[in-house]
């Protein structure tokens, strides 16, 4: 599996009361190509699932593989190399940096990697062709909509080539038919460059190009 | 660099208006260091520039410090130190401030009175009695040349050379023979040679301490010897001071500038590690920034600041040099760095885990 999660548990401080539980006992496993969404409520522990795949919060217990690495015992350093090199993350909200064009913001990505920005320009122009952004690459993100900053988003995510890419509420900000558009190509792109895809929501329409739909409730994952 | 540069050309206003202050704090300091070192030449040069390794004063009162004001020694003390084991060379100077006059026109200059075989003043073999050697400002000021006659104090003295740019307690020196100086303050007081310090020369390993012992004097090396001129203290004291504020003040404007520019990029470097930028990536690319902005800053600052002193050094003491310029320059971009990158250590702080659910 490419991503695979065994029995996490991630609990988290609550003041005087008992630690509040986000996590219990958790196991996800995604072959790379397929999409799994996981749906459920918010503060149900989504995104406290992706943050422990995403390796930026350490569980408890349990064990997670990213393309083969056990992130249990990495160092900051090794961690942020995982997140660089081997997953792609998708925000919620596009999170562009404002100073970059659309095309500079897949290849900060490529920079942070150690590549030369001209070098990867050519891909970062492919990228946002494939997400329906050709003839966009030199704006910022202030001269872009919401939809089209969403799918710069996606682009960035895939540019270092991920083995595993963790998508969190990505039509949270976009209306019904745009929110369409962009589950759709992310599954299109999951299954045509073999990244496994993790995908929550809260949001159960347009679900069609998941593989499999998970619940998450009170931190528990049910199929 | 990558996302420094954009930042630089994206936020160039800000920028701009912070580069801003960095070019007026580096004119300000390169021109206070001009200066500065300007007033010091002209206070202390004719000390500098003698051919002497240390001055000999008169020991001063118990708990003070040697004084050119107050330091008196005899001729018996430029003997003994004549014959010390190691001394090359001791040389008695006077030095008095006194009034020069020639035609309409009446300077204060500093008298300065050497043996009649010295070699400490320039064009030493035409002083004599009568004849004195005018340094380039006092000819200047007094409007004469060689053959003219000046009046120091009661003399009158016939200007035998115009040689050099010795200065001190800015006054313009004038060189005369020592037999004419002791007649210009001290007539009819004092039947025995005196002088206001000896000069020494000297070979490697001379027992100076020996020779102050049987001269009865303290002899300083020469650079220690500017703190007994008390104008050149307080006056050299008081605009270094001033310097070393501008430089806390430069360090310190930097560094809340750039406190508060990572403050507000926080989310963009919490979403740039939660992209898998590493810390030391973004430290390096935040100090860039820094370091691009302070060097652009204090080159066009020390660019300024050499322009203006081409311009009023005619009229005001400003030495243009390297020292003054290049030397203030360099502080300023160090320290500047040290603000920066202090408050940029924020950066290590950020968590990545603000990027996940963030609406920016």
């Amino acid at each position: 599996m490419t991503l695979a999660m065994t029995d996490v548990t991630l609990t988290y401080p609550d003041g005087d009361q008992p630690r509040l539980t986000a996590l219990d006992t958790v196991s996800l496993e995604v072959a790379a190509g397929r999409l799994v969404a996981v749906v459920g409520p918010s503060g149900s522990g989504k995104s406290s699932l992706l943050a422990v795949a995403a390796t930026l919060v350490t569980p408890d217990a349990g064990k997670v593989v990213v393309d083969g690495t056990e992130t249990a015992g990495l160092s900051p350093a090794e961690k942020a190399e995982l997140r660089r090199e081997r997953i792609g993350i998708v925000f919620q909200q596009p999170n562009l940096l404002p100073s970059l064009t659309a095309a500079e913001q897949l290849q900060v990505m490529a920079h942070l990697s150690g590549r030369r920005p001209r070098e990867t320009r050519s891909r970062a122009l492919d990228l946002l062709d494939a997400v329906g952004l050709a003839g966009k690459a030199d704006r910022r993100p202030h001269q872009l909509s919401g939809g089209q900053r969403q799918r710069i988003n996606i682009a960035r995510a895939l540019m270092n080539e991920p083995a595993v890419m963790l998508v969190d509420e990505p039509t949270s900000a976009l209306d019904h038919e745009r929110g369409a558009a962009v589950l759709d190509l992310l599954g299109g792109l999951a299954r045509e460059r073999g990244v496994a895809t993790v995908l929550v929501t809260h949001d159960r329409s347009h679900l069609k190009a998941a593989h499999a739909i998970l619940t998450m409730t009170d931190g528990i994952l049910t199929p | 660099m990558f996302v420094a540069w954009r930042d630089l050309r994206f936020a160039k206003g800000r920028f701009a208006l912070m580069g801003a202050v960095v070019v007026l704090i580096t004119l300000l300091v390169g021109l206070l260091s001009g200066l500065t070192a300007g007033l010091a030449r002209d206070n202390t040069v004719a000390i500098t520039s003698l051919p002497a390794d240390r001055l000999a004063f008169a020991p001063p009162p118990d708990g003070q410090d040697v004084s050119f004001t107050n330091s008196t020694v005899g001729e018996s003390a430029w003997r003994d130190w004549a014959k010390q084991p190691g001394v090359r060379s001791a040389e008695p100077i006077g030095i008095r401030t006194v009034n020069g006059s020639a035609g309409d026109r009446t300077v204060a200059v500093a008298a300065f009175g050497v043996g009649p075989a010295a070699k400490i003043a320039p064009e030493s073999g035409k002083l004599g009695p009568g004849r004195v050697v005018l340094s380039a400002k006092a000819a200047d000021e007094l409007n004469t040349g060689v053959g003219d006659t000046v009046r120091l104090g009661p003399l009158d003295e016939k200007v035998a050379a115009v040689e050099g740019d010795a200065m001190y307690s800015h006054q313009p020196v004038v060189w005369t023979s020592l037999d004419d100086w002791q007649k210009l303050g001290h007539s009819g007081t004092s039947k025995a040679e005196q002088a206001t310090v000896i000069a020494l020369t000297g070979h490697a390993g001379a027992d100076y301490a020996a020779g102050d012992r049987v001269a009865g004097t303290r002899s300083v090396p020469l650079a220690d010897s500017l703190s007994a001129l008390a104008s050149y203290q307080a006056e050299n004291g008081s605009l270094q001071l001033m310097r070393g504020f501008l430089f806390a003040i430069s360090a310190l404007v930097v560094g809340a500038f750039f406190t508060v520019w990572t403050i507000q990029r926080s989310g963009d470097i919490a979403v740039l590690k939660a992209l898998g930028a590493s810390t030391p990536y973004l430290l390096k690319d935040a100090l860039g920034q820094a370091v691009a902005m302070l060097s652009v800053g204090t080159l066009l600052g020390t660019g300024i600041a050499t322009l203006a002193g081409a311009l009023i050094g005619r009229t005001v003491p400003f030495v243009l040099e390297s020292a003054t310029l290049l030397v203030p320059a360099l502080v300023m971009i160090t320290l500047g760095i040290t603000g920066a990158a202090l408050s940029i250590r924020r950066i290590t702080a950020v968590d990545p885990l603000t990027a996940l659910g963030s609406a920016r």
